[in-house]
């Protein structure tokens, strides 16, 4: 059942983020791209990673995709601005064969990484621990993490005030 | 070959290089800078997707940092990031944008506007 799931999950991903790369009018891609989030959100979950799945749609396909929308629709490109020259058989060629050799070589090179014997599986080892979970990653955040939470709150803050500043002009 | 039984981390790893793949071409192939943002965010969740994995399957019995779970404060921080990243490069897009009235990379060539 998990492995139809997660080939399922697996090509809604790929197949999306393809869309985000082919296709030419960026608003196709945003759309895409939420829907790819979402299909990464069942694969955390698959991966017993409740938390991650939840921040992922919360973080991800809510805000930033709404903020990349927004921009999308604020510039409102004419056909003629999207500038971007047509795809030609050797750029397609290419890149299926550096996504398929990535692949490959990927797959090959994890096979002596796990061998044989069943791998330590930490869903089913800490099964009674909540792994994953609101209150066990929120007890290691805060216990393991603590500076880097609180510097990521400024990091943030940074990040609105410029965000602002370059993109009103003048203040 | 357990292509189509085991339910093993080297699918997810495998899934993960694919999807980095995929944003990494994204990003060298296409010369719009909304969409070459898009891969840069898909690239982010191949990492993520990675943390994850060996979260859940990892490669060593115990820990070294005591707890399983800094995959996932891992990945946290990288959503956090990201979002900020997001912000930072729209607000620029919109900057260059209204100078240069289009995000066709290819045209940013100086460093004065």
């Amino acid at each position: 059942m998990e492995a139809i799931l997660f080939y399922v999950f697996a090509a809604g991903v790929l197949g999306a983020s393809a869309q985000v790369v082919l296709r030419r009018n960026p608003i196709y891609g945003a759309v895409s791209l939420v829907g790819a989030f979402f299909f990464l959100a069942g694969i955390y979950l698959l991966l017993s990673a409740p938390l991650i799945a939840i921040l992922q749609v919360m973080i991800y396909a809510g805000a930033v995709m709404v903020l990349f929308v927004f921009v999308i629709m604020l510039l409102n490109l004419k056909e003629e601005e999207l500038g971007e020259p047509k795809w030609t058989f050797w750029k397609g060629a290419g890149l299926v064969a550096v996504i398929a050799g990535t692949g490959i070589l990927v797959w090959k090179a994890l096979g002596p990484a796990y061998p044989g014997a069943p791998a330590i599986d930490n869903a089913v080892r800490m099964a009674g621990t909540g792994f994953g979970g609101v209150k066990a990653v929120g007890r290691t955040l805060y216990l393991a993490s603590v500076l880097p939470f609180e510097v990521t709150s400024l990091l943030l803050l940074v990040a609105i005030v410029a965000a602002v500043v370059v993109a009103k002009g003048k203040i | 070959m357990d292509f189509f039984h085991a339910h093993q981390a080297q699918h997810y790893l495998v899934l993960a290089a694919l999807l980095f793949a995929l944003g990494a071409a994204g990003v060298v192939l296409r010369r719009n800078a909304i969409i070459i943002l898009m891969s840069i965010e898909l690239m982010l969740n191949a990492v993520n997707l990675t943390f994850l994995a060996f979260a859940r399957f990892p490669l060593v019995p115990n820990s070294p940092m005591g707890s399983f779970l800094h995959g996932h404060t891992a990945v946290f921080f990288v959503i956090a990031t990201a979002a900020a990243e997001a912000a930072v490069g729209l607000a620029i897009i919109i900057a260059v944008f209204r100078s240069r009235t289009t995000v066709h990379v290819d045209e940013f060539d100086s460093l004065r506007f």
